[in-house]
């Protein structure tokens, strides 16, 4: 990413939609786009890939299912035998629900924390805004000026065919503006 | 491709509102000062909690003995209250996680009340067990834990354990979809506020988010993920509380219809009471415009379809009762229906299954003080059902001479008033603190229209009519 970008801003989700599409067509690099809810069929306008916290999911699921299964016979079998009305030691049926709870408690909380980390999200951490507005009612696109040939007027002209609101330029400073 | 003809949709939202709008009317109840009826409900809820905690404290200083309790009649209130608060918890996650993966739009006015109702009821029901346990302070005895006790390992085979884990877990995967929705909500709260204590906080709560697509990418993944997990979840959890007296031996309870049976009930009385504090959300906060009378008419038809659903029910346990051929299961039946405690199972049949009838009407389910009252009728009745199952049972034991009776004490009352003071503190508490309405789903399931600043105006005909 260069040290100058464009901001645009459009009061509408269809707008910037349209806008982040001509702009992609157009060969631009999109840095990020900033919306007050989640705007359906951006992340394909983006191009961004889908999730892989899908996996990071199922593992923690498994790990929690597995480790719960193997924990309950341990203790059933292995450290503390009990007759339990003649039913087998290990009986596996009985072992179902609270494994199933640690899969679901494992999945929801590690795929939430995996979350948090590759989205960099956490208390304390300072807020990159780019607009205010942007938690309420604008959605702003940022563009990359990525060379000297980045022509802002012809962008600009671009952005005004989707109603843009607003275009600035910012140079973000060290770190970056926009996380 | 030509247009498919259909039905126009009721909007979601109506008022005719801008994005703007929304944020603002929805964080105007926490920007305000709070009513005289918010404090007076406040004052309300925090007599009952106080009556409620001098309870709980007398019953744990003195033991249980304060109870009602009999060696017939071994679970009674308490258990009764403790199923009642988790059944209401079960709505909560039936909207926010069972209507999204259907993708019914309109949840997203009702789901971050109802998972915040949610979080609250799943509190109060836990309480109950752990007071029951008679020493309570030793309640960390069923978490399994290398100890000096052996070390004693917990039973794994027993459904009380599977309680314990199914009760924490459900508590703890709803508080974290609860704040997983809120986070956005938090950072739009932050934006619009002026420097304060406000900002500061919603600024640590909402972990710095931007509303980057990028991250919103990932957050609606993660949601949908959740909600994967919340849905099975949901289920097990009562159905597991079901366990707790379908795998003991005493007729009445060793039934395979169980778990359906409470699943069905705990959204049922669930719904319930989402719509109870939703109607008065709704009037108080000034939210007409975005929990209307569609949303108050679609919950009143999943309430119907429950509350039937428990009707048939209550039909097959009897039948079950008399094609078993089993004497003491036909007995405890009939002694529900006709013996002394058949006011108990009267009161739950008219409430349930008689009086919800009358939301097959359209008429009915659109005036709001008529669902008020059926609402409220279905909470008694829930409470009951509760009652009848857990008491009727006990009562008349195989052995006549240890047939017994119930009533509850004082004590019990004031613990179960108390429960509703803690529920109706802590939702009022969040009214006030949070967001009542999630704000970004909202907006982006309302589809509000675009307004161009070059609008053609709405007289001009269309090229159809021109021609014309």
């Amino acid at each position: 990413m260069s040290d100058r970008v464009l901001v645009a801003s459009f009061e509408h989700e269809d707008d910037l939609l349209a806008a982040t599409r001509a702009v992609r067509g157009r060969g631009l690099h999109i840095v990020d786009a900033f919306t007050p809810y989640a705007v359906h069929g951006l992340d394909k306008a983006m191009g961004l890939r889908s999730s892989r916290l899908t996996w990071v999911c199922f593992i923690c699921g498994m790990i929690g299912a597995g480790g719960m299964l193997w924990f309950e016979n341990w203790i059933a079998a292995v450290a503390w035998p009990i007759d339990v009305g003649g039913k087998p030691w290990n009986s596996l049926p009985s072992d179902v629900p609270v494994a199933f709870e640690a899969a679901v408690l494992l999945a929801g909380f590690g795929s939430v924390f995996a979350l948090f980390i590759v989205s960099r999200l956490f208390p304390g951490r300072a807020a990159r805004i780019v607009d205010l507005r942007a938690t309420d009612d604008r959605f702003v696109l940022v563009i990359d000026q990525a060379d000297a040939a980045f022509d802002v007027a012809a962008v600009e002209e671009l952005l005004q065919e989707f109603d843009v609101v607003e275009t600035r330029e910012l140079a973000p400073s060290k770190g970056g503006v926009l996380g | 491709m030509s247009e498919t003809p259909s039905l126009p949709r009721p909007e979601l939202i109506t008022g005719d509102k801008t994005l703007a709008d929304v944020t603002n009317d929805i964080c105007a109840p926490l920007e305000c000062r709070p009513t005289g009826l918010w404090w007076a409900a406040i004052a309300v809820s925090l007599t009952a909690l106080a009556i409620g905690v001098a309870a709980v404290w007398y019953q744990i200083a003195t033991g249980i003995g304060t109870w009602g309790l009999n060696k017939t009649v071994g679970w009674a209130f308490d258990i009764t209250n403790f199923v009642f608060w988790v059944g209401i918890g079960h709505a909560g996650t039936l909207i926010s996680a069972v209507l999204f993966l259907f993708r019914a739009k309109w949840r997203t006015a009702v789901n971050r009340s109802a998972e915040a109702m949610t979080l609250f009821a799943v509190m109060c029901a836990g309480i109950f067990p752990l007071i029951h346990m008679g020493r309570t302070w030793l309640a960390y005895w069923t978490l399994p834990y290398p100890n000096t006790r052996g070390p004693l390992w917990v039973n794994f085979k027993s459904p009380l354990l599977w309680d314990v884990f199914a009760i924490s877990t459900y508590l703890a995967i709803s508080a974290l979809f609860w704040y997983v929705g809120l986070v956005p909500d938090l950072a739009t709260v932050r934006d619009r506020s002026k420097p304060g204590w406000r900002k500061r906080i919603c600024s640590i709560l909402c972990l710095g988010w931007n509303g980057s697509a990028r991250t919103w990418h990932r957050y609606e993944t993660v949601y949908l993920l959740l909600a994967g997990l919340a849905t099975p979840l949901v289920f097990s959890v009562h159905s597991i509380v079901s366990m707790d007296f379908a795998t003991a031996v005493i007729p009445g309870w060793h039934t395979t219809i169980f778990p359906p049976y409470f699943v069905a009930g705990a959204i049922f009385s669930g719904l319930a009471m989402v719509l109870t504090l939703m109607i008065i959300a709704r009037k108080t906060m000034n939210l007409q415009n975005y929990i209307t009378i569609t949303h108050i008419d679609r919950m009143c038809k999943l309430m119907l379809s429950m509350g039937c659903l428990v009707g048939l029910a209550y039909g097959t346990e009897f039948f079950m009762a008399f094609y078993s051929g089993n004497g003491y299961e036909q007995f405890v039946f009939m002694n529900r229906a006709l013996g002394p405690f058949s006011w108990a199972y009267w009161t739950m049949v008219i409430c349930n299954v008689g009086i919800p009838q009358l939301l097959w009407f359209r008429k009915v389910r659109t005036t709001i003080p008529l669902v008020f009252l059926i609402v409220i009728v279905i909470n008694i009745g829930m409470w009951f059902e509760r009652f009848v199952i857990i008491v009727t049972s006990l009562h008349r034991d195989f052995l006549p001479s240890s047939w017994a009776d119930y009533a509850p004490t004082s004590i019990e009352i004031a613990t179960l008033l108390g429960s509703f003071g803690l529920f109706f503190t802590c939702f009022l508490m969040f009214c006030r603190l949070a967001p009542v309405i999630a704000i970004a789903e909202v907006k982006g399931a309302a589809c509000l229209k675009k307004r161009r600043r070059a609008e053609t105006p709405p007289a001009e005909k269309s090229p159809a009519e021109k021609i014309a």
